[in-house]
């Protein structure tokens, strides 16, 4: 009996390690924002217990929506562009025999960079002084397209500039996921339907689409996930731009600079929320539709 | 005939969409380098757009000896290297316990490192700043724990997985021969997960380098900071010097490109593993 206790003992304590560094990083931050949430903490003096107010704070702050409407935005962009566009990438190239290397080799780069390198090398390229004067606009002419120059990081653009420079960043790995994806339907289905007569437009939407949905639900989700955490890229782009986009993330961490730490906690629970609630969402959507379609979940 | 001539222009197309993209990727960055070998007055001339006569290093010498950036860089060699060993370590011992040992609460535990993977937590750098500030380990300490925590779960969950496919016979071998659990871990499961091992160690790895927030937050002082924060300090303060600042993204962008290519496919296997997770 004590053997068997010494080893149970001995075999814990393989995990201990793990568990420390969790609970001390993990687990009481997890609750610990909670807490926070419901407090006045200026990180110097003796926090205060204000109950709900720094939710009510959020909820009717004009800032906190509007950088939520500014995510929204540049995650519309991903889920559409830059997904769609990944998609006929990794399509295009399950296609082709050669150069299919390359493909894959240059389209992760930008995804192996960091956040703040592509930041800071797109507004060097798109940020214009004198206004217009920038190497983007310069090519531009230099192409003959001279009419489509503007000041591509004032206020009339930079939002949808923001949203495509993150677009950029991020093709690359939706890419690599659909093009794996791809290439896990196996062969035989394709050349069965050929038999039976089918086109290039019937293989695509009665074997490609059904079968690649658990990836394309994959990859909606972690975009939705990862773009309305966005964050490094876009300060170093553009800084926020006066508001036209300040990102949740963004409004958390100015907070937390000022020391507003109650209320930036709160603003974090409000956003995991809503975050949780939507990959729930899609999960369960993504499984109506494979059972209606038939397709075994991967 | 006319299939073939259907299928060569099929071709064509989609290399001349491909290639169009390929080019966008790539063209940036010989722009980058292209920049940094020029001086000021050239850049003014031309914005970088024709290409360098000669090699002027100026800038470099300029970003790298003068502006401290030998300094981020060992700083942020220092601070992926320690993190990666720590979460190698860590994460293999309470992977091969948590596959091959018995203990109370076994599967409760996991699951909690599987749940820390799974949630969202956009503020999660909003408490672990505030405990680093209240244990007094607003240094290089405190960082390298909070990261190795960062890289934790999903290291686990990997390296268990793996275990679990392995068969059990060298290790009772080992058993056999007078090994204990520890010996085992070390002589056995370590280079038996290598290969597992290697993904680890890319994803930990890119991750501690690239990382932003956390690091932004807790240094301000110039000798600790890591090269992502000391490239946004340095382009704010130098928000005109077009060449200095280009000079600087190649220093940091640069030596990261060339890994990648070397090992392009440990990177990729390495950056879509959390993705095969969820």
């Amino acid at each position: 009996m004590n053997s068997l206790i010494k080893e149970k003992t001995v075999n814990f304590s393989f995990i201990i390690p793990a568990l420390i560094i969790f609970t001390l990083f993990w687990i009481y931050p997890f609750f610990y924002t909670f807490i926070l949430s419901f407090q006045e903490n200026d990180l110097i003096s003796a926090p205060k217990f204000i109950g709900l107010s720094n939710f009510k704070l959020v909820f009717t702050s004009g800032d906190w929506w509007s950088s939520m409407y500014n995510g929204g935005f540049i995650t519309l962009w991903a889920l559409t562009f830059q997904n769609i566009l990944a998609l006929m990438l990794a399509l295009s190239v399950d296609k082709i025999i050669r150069l299919r290397k390359f493909y894959r080799v240059v389209f992760f780069i930008l995804p192996v960079l960091s956040e703040i390198i592509i930041g800071l090398l797109m507004k060097q390229f798109l940020a214009s002084e004198p206004v217009g004067e920038d190497v983007f606009n310069h090519l531009l002419n230099g192409l003959g397209l001279g009419f489509l120059a503007h000041n591509w990081l004032g206020t009339a653009y930079v939002r949808v500039i923001t949203a495509m420079v993150h677009c950029w960043k991020g093709f690359g790995w939706a890419f690599i996921i659909f093009l794996a994806g791809l290439q896990s339907i196996p062969d035989q289905l394709y050349e069965a339907a050929r038999i039976d007569g089918a086109g290039a437009w019937h293989c695509f939407t009665k074997i490609t689409l059904p079968l690649l949905m658990p990836v394309v639900t994959l990859v909606v989700v972690l975009t939705i996930l990862g773009t309305m955490q966005a964050f490094a890229m876009i300060l170093a782009l553009t800084g926020g731009a006066g508001g036209l986009t300040t990102v949740p993330v963004m409004v958390i961490y100015d907070h937390l600079r000022h020391n507003i730490a109650g209320l930036a906690a709160a603003e974090g629970l409000v956003l995991g929320v809503i975050l949780v609630a939507v990959s729930f969402t899609m999960f369960f959507i993504s499984k109506k539709i494979r059972e209606k379609y038939g397709v075994l979940p991967s | 005939m006319y299939y073939r001539a259907k299928k060569i222009v099929i071709l064509i197309i989609l290399h001349a969409f491909l290639l169009s993209v390929a080019l966008s990727c790539i063209f940036p960055f010989f722009w980058m380098i292209n920049v940094s070998l020029k001086t000021p007055q050239e850049f003014d001339a031309d914005y970088g757009l024709a290409l360098a006569h000669h090699f002027n290093l100026d800038n470099y010498k300029e970003v790298i000896l003068k502006a401290g950036f030998w300094r981020y860089f060992l700083n942020s060699i220092f601070y992926t290297f320690v993190t990666v060993v720590l979460i190698v370590l860590i994460s293999s011992l309470a992977a091969y316990a948590f596959s091959r040992l018995q203990f109370p609460a076994k599967n409760v535990i996991f699951y909690m490192f599987l749940a820390a993977m799974m949630i969202p937590l956009p503020a999660g750098f909003v408490p672990v700043y505030i405990l680093l500030k209240q244990l007094h380990l607003l240094n290089r300490t405190g960082y390298v724990l909070a990261m190795t925590n960062m890289g934790l779960s999903l290291s686990i969950y990997l390296l268990k997985t793996f275990f679990d496919q392995l068969s059990r016979d060298l290790e009772d071998a080992a058993r056999i021969d007078g090994c204990n659990k520890l010996q085992i871990w070390w002589h056995v499961g370590i280079p038996l997960v290598a290969p597992a091992l290697s993904v680890v160690v890319i994803f930990n790895a890119l991750n501690v380098w690239n990382e932003f927030v956390l690091a932004s937050l807790m240094f301000t002082n110039n000798n600790i900071m890591p090269l992502q924060v000391g490239l946004m300090e340095f382009s704010n303060r130098m928000v005109t010097q077009h060449t200095l600042i280009m000079a600087a993204l190649t220093v940091a962008a640069l030596p990261i490109i060339f890994l990648y290519i070397k090992m392009q496919k440990q990177f990729v296997r390495g950056l879509t593993a959390g993705a095969v997770v969820g």
